[in-house]
């Protein structure tokens, strides 16, 4: 399994947000997580990508095999886990490609593996760039510092180019996109599908399932997953709603 | 007469000796005479600083007496090789250079010293050549001498640069001025002085570094006066990399003609104790000045920046800006202060102080005034201290980069402001590379 989540509890300032989170990602899947606001899906991408704060009390997540809850952040990078942030962080002063290269050095050295040099490097980034139509000069300013929306969410998806990790987490990678920005990050996301690499989409709306075609849905409320299924599922969401599932889920 | 005492470094014994220093020839110069019995006789009056001056209370020198500093009367210090001291050369820089080795100027370790016409460049220790009048009438007459380290360095300056371009000659080759101190058995006291003339129109780049040979300790005692005419322009470029056991003081002393632009940036990393005097004044109408200051603190170094801005004539800008990094015991001093005279109407001054504390135990202190007497200008002042961002570490940390790197990487973005000013040079190479060292080991 790519991602295996059993049994997962955790909680932030005492408070438990996740009771119980079981989901298996096969390798070269794309599983969609949905949920109504509040149901845990941020805790679930920022746990899975190991951020202060919130206290895993139960349960083990796995990465190919690996541990992933005694690593630090950096080191689930370097194994090949990506986490496209809903709020990309602007950085004031950090030149972004300084930061593209140092980021991208830092998970070679991690895994053991020869940094590549400045020539190299501006040749792969401008490659990966074409890829998610970036604009050049977004390269030269500071990371995220002033780049709309849009631009923000492409910056994201432009690190999962380069990095080619081996499981992205998308954390409502839709919001804030207009429509054309929607489909340009998803042509993105789509053209980095491969046998190899396993995607998982957090997201509120069916919208962004349009363009990313999972294989699989899940419905998490309450802490847990209470229903999963095929993309069918995504639409039946878009027509009832998520109460009716939310109550089967407290039921439960 | 013993000029030091055993309980500590009497400055205004030293100053009342009569021994003044000489440089090649071991002749002391005759022209200097008079301004150093002024000085002399200033020092031997002005209190030394204590805790209930306001302008040091912050910032204590108790180190003169604990310390037996003797001053050196006496150069060149032939012994340092071009061997001994590359490494503190900037890479792939063609500057014209002038190494000051313990205050005085040793002439094997500089380099392009030949000048075209419009460019005079002395020392004042007269290996040389004599310098011109325009020069020998300028030194002393921009320096307020308002605390008895300034009045000691006018009584006791060894040596140092004197630099005159003349009226529309702009020098491309920027002028270095590269000090290195090597810590001797009797801590060594220096008194190096500068002299920079811009006449109107004229423009240049000067690089003023304060380096060391070892960790020994030292004090450098520094003057610089900077005289700026009508339509000139400087960049000035400082950075001390002192000793980690040195105590470092220097003062700054500019005068700004009409129209004339002045650009400073000043990078302080290194010394255990470091207090820098830095007095801006707009005698011409026009004249625009950029300030900007990188400081760091790390455990138990103190750092101070004493910043005195007088707008006196209408329609001058200044902007001051002023970046702190603190660690461990670190402490900083911010003291910025512009004065607005009654007439400088138009005035647009902004004053900008930011500190970053990476540990709790740090200290900073700050205080950013404006005291304004005219009635139509534009200028304000803000000051913040701050913490390293969670959410910005998270995100360099979600990408692979280890925590120690990543709060290195913050702390140079947020020092950027104030260093990026110089990117693209040999030196900001050199910069950012310590300022890394220095923050990564931390850790």
């Amino acid at each position: 399994m790519m991602l295996s989540v059993k049994n997962l509890q955790a909680e932030v300032d005492g408070k438990p947000i996740l009771k119980g989170l079981d989901l298996e990602v096969g390798a070269g899947e794309v599983h969609a997580i949905m949920g109504p606001n509040g149901s845990g899906k941020s805790t679930l991408a920022h746990v899975l990508a190991g951020r202060d704060g919130y206290e895993v009390t139960g349960g083990r997540a796995s990465m190919d095999g690996t541990d992933l809850l005694e690593l630090e952040p950096e080191e689930r990078a370097a194994l090949g886990l990506f986490l496209a942030f809903q709020y990309p962080v602007e950085l004031p002063g950090v030149n972004n490609t300084h930061f593209l290269k140092e980021a991208y050095n830092a998970q070679r050295r991690g895994r053991g593996e020869p940094e590549i040099d400045s020539v190299k490097f501006l040749r792969l980034i401008r490659e990966k760039m074409d890829m998610v139509s970036m604009k050049p000069e977004l390269l030269k300013r500071p990371v995220n510092a002033g780049f709309s929306g849009g631009e923000k969410k492409r910056n994201e998806i432009l690190q999962m180019a380069l990095f080619e990790p081996k499981l992205a987490i998308l954390d409502e990678t839709d919001s804030g996109l207009d429509i054309d920005a929607l489909r340009t990050v998803s042509d993105g996301v789509n053209a980095l599908r491969s046998p190899a690499r396993s995607i998982v989409v957090v997201t509120h709306y069916q919208r962004l399932l349009d363009y990313i075609e999972p294989d699989h849905v899940h419905v998490l409320a309450g802490g847990r997953i209470v229903r999963s299924g095929d993309k069918t599922l995504a639409k039946e969401l878009e027509q009832r709603g998520y109460g009716w599932l939310s109550e089967q889920g407290e039921a439960a | 007469m013993s000029i030091v005492e055993a309980a500590g470094t009497d400055l205004h014994q030293i100053a009342a000796s009569g021994k003044w220093p000489a440089a090649a020839g071991k002749v002391p110069i005759e022209w200097l005479g008079a301004i150093r019995e002024r000085g002399a006789s200033l020092a031997s009056h002005l209190p030394i600083p204590d805790r209930k001056l306001e302008a040091w209370r912050y910032t204590p020198v108790g180190f003169l007496t604990k310390a037996l500093y003797r001053p050196v009367l006496e150069g060149p210090f032939d012994a340092v090789q071009v061997s001994d001291v590359e490494e503190l050369f900037l890479e792939g820089s063609d500057t014209t250079r002038l190494v000051f080795v313990n205050g005085y100027l040793a002439t094997d370790l500089c380099s392009n010293i030949v000048h075209e016409d419009g460019v005079e460049l002395r020392s004042l220790g007269g290996s040389m050549g004599e310098p011109s009048d325009e020069l020998r009438d300028k030194l002393d007459q921009i320096a307020d001498k308002r605390h008895v380290f300034a009045a000691l360095n006018s009584a006791l300056m060894s040596d140092g640069a004197m630099v005159h371009v003349s009226a529309n000659v702009a020098e491309k080759r920027p002028i270095e001025l590269l000090h290195i101190s090597v810590g001797l058995e009797q801590p060594p006291m220096c008194h190096p002085r500068h002299l920079i003339v811009l006449e109107s129109g004229a423009s240049v780049e000067v690089i003023e570094r304060y380096c060391a040979i070892g960790d020994g300790a030292y004090f450098n005692n520094a003057l610089v006066e900077v005289s700026l005419g009508a339509g000139s322009e400087l960049r000035h470029v400082r950075s001390q990399e002192e000793s980690p056991k040195a105590q470092h003081l220097s003062d700054l002393h500019v005068r700004l003609g009409a129209e004339s632009r002045y650009a400073l940036t000043s990078v302080a990393l290194g010394s255990a104790w470091s207090r820098t005097d830095i007095r801006v004044n707009f005698a011409g109408e026009g004249a625009h000045a950029d300030l900007d200051g990188l400081l760091l603190a790390r455990d138990q170094q103190l750092n101070d920046v004493h910043l005195r801005v007088h707008h006196d004539v209408p329609n001058c800008t200044s902007r001051e800006t002023f970046k702190g990094i603190l660690d461990g015991k670190g402490k900083l001093v911010f003291d910025g202060y512009i004065h607005v005279a009654q007439d400088a109407q138009k005035t647009d001054a902004v004053l900008a102080n930011d500190n970053l504390m990476l540990s709790r135990s740090a200290e900073v202190d700050t205080k950013p005034q404006l005291e304004i007497y005219a009635d139509d200008v534009k200028c304000s002042h803000g000051t913040t201290v701050g913490e390293l961002d969670q959410d910005m570490l998270f995100y360099l940390r979600s990408r692979g980069i280890p925590l120690a790197r990543a709060r290195q990487m913050l702390c140079q973005g947020f020092a950027e402001a104030v260093f990026g000013r110089i990117v693209g040079t040999p030196l900001y190479d050199r910069i950012s590379r310590l300022l890394a060292a220095r923050l990564y080991e931390t850790e």
